[in-house]
């Protein structure tokens, strides 16, 4: 006898997207058969749905234990006025105890009053729009340029996707050695020709231009092979039909091309937006937020005030944590918008 | 009608004008093609070229813009045998592919409950996965930091290895999920018909079908895990007990510069991720936006 699964993941509209669907064991109770209403709520549904919840045991246990404490843990400590020097310790055999207080709100009045906090947030979004739009852009034009017969093919999509195959971490050493102000590979070209030497990652401009450039660099290969997949799944009966409408070249992006990719588009700059946006690696290993804090996004910036400046800043560190996380929830939303738009359905 | 009509009167008005056939284009359209796209594979490709040629070249020649000057292993001699490159790729293994294993073995599960049953406590559980996945470091580094030395785990591998399952286990479980959307749900219905319960339609026919999925999900994570810098960087002090992405940064600071070793250790990590990469890479897209994708 077959254990009923539950209720399909999508009541039986469209019946290709039916999954799991239960095969009507009354003993179980099946809920589109009341057989079973006299039992208690909470007893039906645990015969029917204890092994999916055997499941997914594994993970919200994992999860609660080691994103959930932290996390309340986190919001706790933002309200507090912990520094490295009034923590809970062991120097040697002695343990000295915490002796950090509450505050309430005030590390958020601090953060939200001072000029730092938007200054980081405006940069942040600028990073992120001017990373996401630049490689999307970028991305989508080497795509349509190889998405047609080309001698050569594979080499370019090899070539192209080559910054993504290498750890990013090692490309970002990498551009640091071309970005050397005095002896760069970059500046001794410009020398000559006949260019004076650019500060790449001294100048707070140069420096705010070079982390864009890298992250470009390295974002382009994930959108050229995402929109080529988007391409080669766009009928090619469609754009023969525009032909002999006698739709040009331009008209058949626009109105094909273009409608085509909006799926593929859209879940693509919304991931990238998010990685941009928590982007720590390419920023603390390319100029350490520097020259002074200019390139600091806000994800790097709470990571230095919990371990870089001294003492210690863990209170304010956790409340920066959580307004990061609350400007996160928005693009949470929006992805799971759009997803809800392409059908997906919980 | 009509439109053929002008067509043909077209060709007849400019007799010049050739009509190639769909798909083809003039010699000027290829050579601004294949002069493009050659730009921008040399920006693709210098980088990690300099990065070859330069740990090829004597630390004192690390700037030199020629091509082959004075060729030497003498870096890669340093790398291996005077410092601590091998301990770090030794960690870098261990914690990485402990994550990796643990993190695709507990989330296996959940990604097929919640692409094939609805059951209470799904939504919540949906939308949990989805944000950890976008938590930044900045939310959970302290709290973590702190929970870990009460442990005693910080510059253990153990510790890092608890630290990354925050990243793995909720980016693991959303891509096992969509994997498992892409394997017909009548494979499950014919298990169960044949009398067997959930755990064994998992267990006896799914995963067998899902290796492939499972191993790109492994693969990924265990890339995203190698690059990770953030929680290295602060977790694990002491030359010995750093991983890759921190110990590279020793090479390089405000005090040294020596861009030998750090050029030649590069090179020792990226080639074998890039080969890797190459394999997978048709699969990583498809499953990064699974789900999504799908139609």
């Amino acid at each position: 006898m077959a254990v009923d699964t539950g209720r399909p993941v999508v009541r039986a509209a469209d019946a290709k997207r039916v999954r799991g669907r239960g095969h009507g064991d009354a003993k179980n109770g099946d809920p589109k058969n009341p057989g079973g209403r006299n039992q208690g709520r909470l007893r039906r549904s645990l015969a029917t749905h204890w092994y999916a919840w055997c499941m997914v045991a594994p993970v919200v246990a994992v999860i609660g234990v080691i994103v959930g404490y932290p996390l309340v843990r986190g919001i706790y400590l933002s309200t507090t006025n912990a520094t490295e020097a009034n923590v809970e310790r062991h120097i040697g055999v002695n343990h000295i105890p915490a002796t950090y207080e509450s505050v309430g709100l005030d590390n958020y009045t601090a953060i939200l009053t001072d000029g730092v906090f938007w200054d980081r947030l405006g940069w942040t979004v600028v990073w992120t729009v001017s990373c996401v739009a630049l490689s999307f852009a970028l991305g989508l034009a080497l795509a349509t340029m190889l998405n047609r017969k080309l001698a050569g093919r594979s080499f370019y999509r090899m070539a192209l996707i080559l910054p993504w195959a290498v750890p990013a971490f090692v490309s970002v050493f990498t551009w640091r050695l071309l970005f050397n102000e005095k002896n760069g590979i970059l500046n001794q070209l410009l020398a000559g020709g006949g260019i004076d030497a650019i500060p790449w990652l001294n100048d707070p401009t140069w420096a705010k231009l070079s982390v864009i450039t890298v992250n470009v660099w390295l974002g382009v290969p994930f959108m050229l092979v995402a929109m080529l997949g988007g391409l080669q799944s766009i009928p090619g009966e469609l754009y023969e039909a525009a032909e002999m409408d006698g739709a040009g070249p331009w008209q058949r992006f626009r109105h094909i091309t273009l409608p085509g990719l909006r799926t593929v588009g859209s879940t693509v700059v919304l991931i990238s937006g998010i990685w941009t946006f928590n982007m720590f690696p390419v920023i603390f290993l390319l100029t350490r937020g520097g020259p002074g804090d200019a390139t600091e996004i806000l994800v790097t910036y709470a990571y230095r005030l919990s371990f870089v400046v001294s003492p210690r800043d863990f209170s304010g560190s956790a409340a920066w944590g959580v307004l990061i996380l609350l400007l996160l929830s928005f693009f949470a939303v929006i992805y799971r918008r759009a997803l809800r738009k392409q059908g997906e359905v919980w | 009608m009509t439109s053929m009509t002008t067509h043909v009167q077209t060709e007849l008005d400019d007799p010049v004008r050739k009509f190639r056939p769909r798909g083809e284009r003039g010699p000027l359209a290829s050579v601004v093609l294949h002069v493009s796209l050659l730009i921008a594979s040399a920006v693709a490709v210098l980088p990690p070229m300099w990065l070859l040629v330069t740990s090829f070249k004597p630390k004192s020649e690390a700037f030199s813009t020629a091509l082959v000057k004075d060729f030497t292993l003498g870096n890669y001699d340093h790398v291996l045998n005077d410092t601590h490159f091998l301990s770090w790729l030794g960690n870098s293994l261990l914690v990485v592919g402990l994550t990796t294993v643990i993190g695709v073995f507990i989330s296996a599960t959940t990604g097929y409950a919640v692409s094939r049953f609805k059951f209470p406590g799904m939504r919540p559980l949906m939308w949990l996965l989805l944000i950890t996945q976008m938590f930044p470091v900045a939310v959970l580094i302290v709290p973590l930091y702190n929970l870990l030395a009460g442990l005693g785990l910080l510059n253990q591998p153990v510790g890092l290895v608890i630290t990354y399952l925050t990243i793995a286990v909720p980016f693991c479980a959303w891509m096992m999920k969509g994997y498992f959307d892409s394997i017909p749900v009548e494979i499950d219905e014919a298990g169960r018909v044949d009398g067997l319960n959930p755990f064994g339609t998992f267990w006896r026919l799914i995963v067998p079908l899902a290796k492939p999925g499972l191993a790109v999900t492994g693969f990924y994570s265990f890339i995203t895990g190698w690059a990770e810098v953030a929680y290295a960087s602060a977790f694990m002090t002491g030359e010995e007990n750093l991983t890759l992405a921190g110990g590279l940064q020793t090479f390089v600071n405000q005090y040294t510069s020596d861009w030998g070793s750090l050029t030649a250790a590069a090179v020792i990590v990226a080639v074998p991720a890039a080969v890797i990469f190459g394999f997978a890479q048709r699969h990583l897209v498809s499953g990064l936006t699974a789900g999504a994708m799908k139609s």
